[in-house]
């Protein structure tokens, strides 16, 4: 006797169909587009793995991938520890939380383009407060000019955007931890670090993984502000992959090498994200 | 080790104190003997567990002095009070293994590693831990962790006293038991001064020499288990100790004599002087009272409610006009069924003016 029936699958057609559409079909458009060629009038020849070959071989994608991944190390290094340092010195309840809490917020809620916009006009060593200043001070600084000036002003402007996601982040683990564990720390004659290192820190675990392959994901795949603020300029001095994908796509009209790119993309973050969960998480399954 | 005295102690967490309510503590005057083991026996909100964190320095008192051995350490802070501290929920350092944990207080305080070594083996013996010092000390179940926790207390030997914030409430029933018996072993063995702060009169019966019974704020009676269960000093004790607690009916006293319903009661304080008290009650616990047989005379007459068969006793609901009074009938006894008449202990039956024990205050 069968019981069983099927019509039940019915209900998840509309989510198939969601996922499908913004999901499946444009990543499949994307495959398809990888391994064809065409010269316009909508025809296409099929070109195997060549365009993986030309993007994997190619200098200017080692160039941007080098880049990007020094780009984003960066970031980590410095928005990771200083997130947790402001989390840390941060009021744990009263008024002065609410307004910690609403101010480390706010660079949130801005708009990407408006962030970029807002440093391109900041920094400007002529007219901007930060440029002048800078120049004022003695320093030789113009990031339209200078690709170390560049560097210095796009991570400026992430470490500003962001580091608030890992404050938010790590404040939400700092709080969840109970009283008796920093009474009982004072009681047993624990030191400030030793109280950070053996409670705050290991409690913290979790939202530090989460902060992290945000963080990382985030600024692997960074676009908007830096194309705002410096164009990927000096030269290609801040062109990180994003940026350059765009300029192989629409500036170029490349499709086959720019969708080739959009895999290869894909695939090395998909990795390294799955390697960073990995890691972190090894020490709690044991 | 140490003798504790608190003198005047009194606390409240607002900042500007005015009325009565705005006082978590009210007034403790009480004195520790070395090497006892004390509970603080109360109901939730009754101020215990702030008695606790002015004792062990988590608090300063907005009023009053505590002393160890005579001197005041009213001002110094935790780790300088030479105290320990197990809380409602284990405290176990997730990163370090069972035998770090244990490590860790003596390390903090520059311990070489030969007695750190001794110490924590000698103390893992005692709380049978030893076959798991080398394991992370997250993997344990909540006995486990809590265990770590008294053992962190104890492995330091210039402990003044141990302090227990209600530590077996998370612990699984059937463990409790055992835990329970451990810590009363333990006492034995270390003769440090421990104070249990409680909520569960089993627990703090069972553990304590002596017990404090508070409420509001305030100490209702100190006094060893079988006072506070023979004799209550206030009907809150009689009532919050016990289960079920003690009967308390209206009553007035004539003369020396005490009635209830106009029948003559006998108690064992009706002789006392109640004049001026607003509110006149005598008390008397269900364990004391027994049901008339037909060649007793007088007794209240009753009618049986319900029974409730408690195992090797029952618990007999009696009703009295407004009044209901309960009757612990050992197994294997009658229970008349409708009307009946209670006869009660005059050994153990008292009378309390205004809630407390007539004659006393």
């Amino acid at each position: 006797m069968k019981t069983e029936n099927q019509r039940a699958w019915w209900l998840v057609a509309p989510v198939v169909l969601l996922v499908a559409f913004n999901a499946l079909v444009p990543l499949m458009t994307v495959v398809n587009y990888s391994v064809q060629e065409t010269f316009g009038n909508n025809q296409f020849f099929w070109h195997g793995v060549g365009w993986f070959q030309d993007v994997l071989n190619s200098e200017r994608f080692h160039a941007a991938l080098g880049r990007q991944l020094l780009f984003t190390a960066i970031i980590l290094v410095i928005e990771i520890p200083l997130g947790v340092a402001i989390a840390l010195c941060m009021p744990k309840k009263g008024f002065w939380a609410s307004v910690c809490l609403v101010l480390m917020a706010l660079p949130l809620l801005i708009p990407w383009n408006v962030v970029g916009a807002m440093w391109n006009i900041f920094a400007l060593p002529d007219i901007g407060l930060l440029g002048y200043a800078l120049n004022a001070a003695g320093f030789d600084y113009d990031y339209t000019q200078q690709p170390l000036s560049a560097w210095f002003t796009v991570i400026l402007m992430d470490v500003w955007h962001w580091t608030s996601l890992v404050v938010l982040l790590a404040y939400a683990g700092l709080v969840a931890i109970p009283d008796a564990y920093y009474q009982a720390a004072k009681i047993d004659g624990a030191s400030a670090w030793k109280v950070f290192r053996h409670i705050q820190l290991p409690k913290m675990n979790r939202v530090l993984t989460i902060a992290i392959l945000l963080r990382f994901m985030d600024s692997f795949m960074i676009y908007t502000e830096p194309f705002v603020l410096t164009g990927g300029g000096p030269g290609n001095a801040t062109t990180f992959l994003s940026i350059d994908l765009v300029k192989i796509a629409l500036g170029q009209f490349d499709l086959g090498p720019a969708a080739a790119m959009s895999l290869i993309y894909f695939v090395i973050t998909l990795a390294v994200s799955w390697l960073f969960f990995t890691l972190m998480t090894r020490n709690e399954a044991k | 080790m140490a003798r504790i005295e608190l003198d005047n102690l009194a606390h409240s967490y607002a900042s500007r104190p005015q009325a009565d309510s705005d006082w978590a503590l009210k007034r403790i005057h009480l004195e520790w003997r070395d090497g006892g083991a004390y509970a603080l026996l109360g109901p939730s909100g009754c101020g215990k567990s702030t008695l606790l964190n002015l004792i062990s320095g988590l608090l300063t008192p907005s009023q009053g002095r505590i002393l160890f051995d005579g001197q005041d350490v009213t001002q110094l802070p935790p780790d300088q009070r030479h105290i320990a501290q197990v809380f409602q929920f284990p405290v176990v350092y997730d990163t370090m293994t069972v035998y770090d944990n244990l490590a860790f207080p003596l390390r903090n305080r520059g311990a070489s590693p030969a007695q750190v070594d001794a110490r924590v083996r000698d103390i893992a013996e005692m709380l049978e831990l030893s076959d798991i010092l080398s394991e992370r000390a997250s993997g344990l179940g909540a006995d486990g962790k809590q265990k770590i926790s008294m053992g962190r207390g104890l492995v330091r030997e210039d402990v003044n006293v141990i302090m227990f914030d209600e530590p077996l409430t998370v612990i699984d029933p059937h463990l409790k038991w055992k835990l329970r018996s451990k810590l009363k072993e333990l006492h034995q063995k270390v003769k440090v001064t421990m104070i249990y702060v409680t909520h569960d009169q089993t627990e703090a019966l069972t553990f304590a020499d002596e017990v404090v019974v508070m409420q509001d704020g305030e100490v209702v009676q100190v006094g060893a288990p079988v006072d506070l269960f023979e004799r209550p000093a206030h009907t809150f004790v009689g009532h919050f100790i016990g289960s079920p607690g003690m009967n308390i009916l209206p009553c007035e006293v004539k003369g020396g004599a005490a009635f209830y319903r106009g029948e003559h009661v006998e108690a064992a304080n009706a002789g006392a002087t109640v004049n001026g008290a607003a509110k006149l009650e005598i008390g008397v616990r269900p364990e004391f009272i027994r049901f008339a047989g037909p060649e007793d005379k007088g007794g209240a007459a009753v009618e049986v409610v319900h029974v409730a068969d408690a195992g090797r006793h029952r618990i007999v609901e009696t009703r009295i006009g407004q009044d209901r009074i309960y009757v612990l009938s050992p197994e294997g006894a009658d229970i008349p069924s409708g009307g009946a008449r209670l006869l009660f202990d005059p050994e153990k039956t008292r009378v309390y003016a205004d809630g407390w024990l007539a004659g006393e205050q």
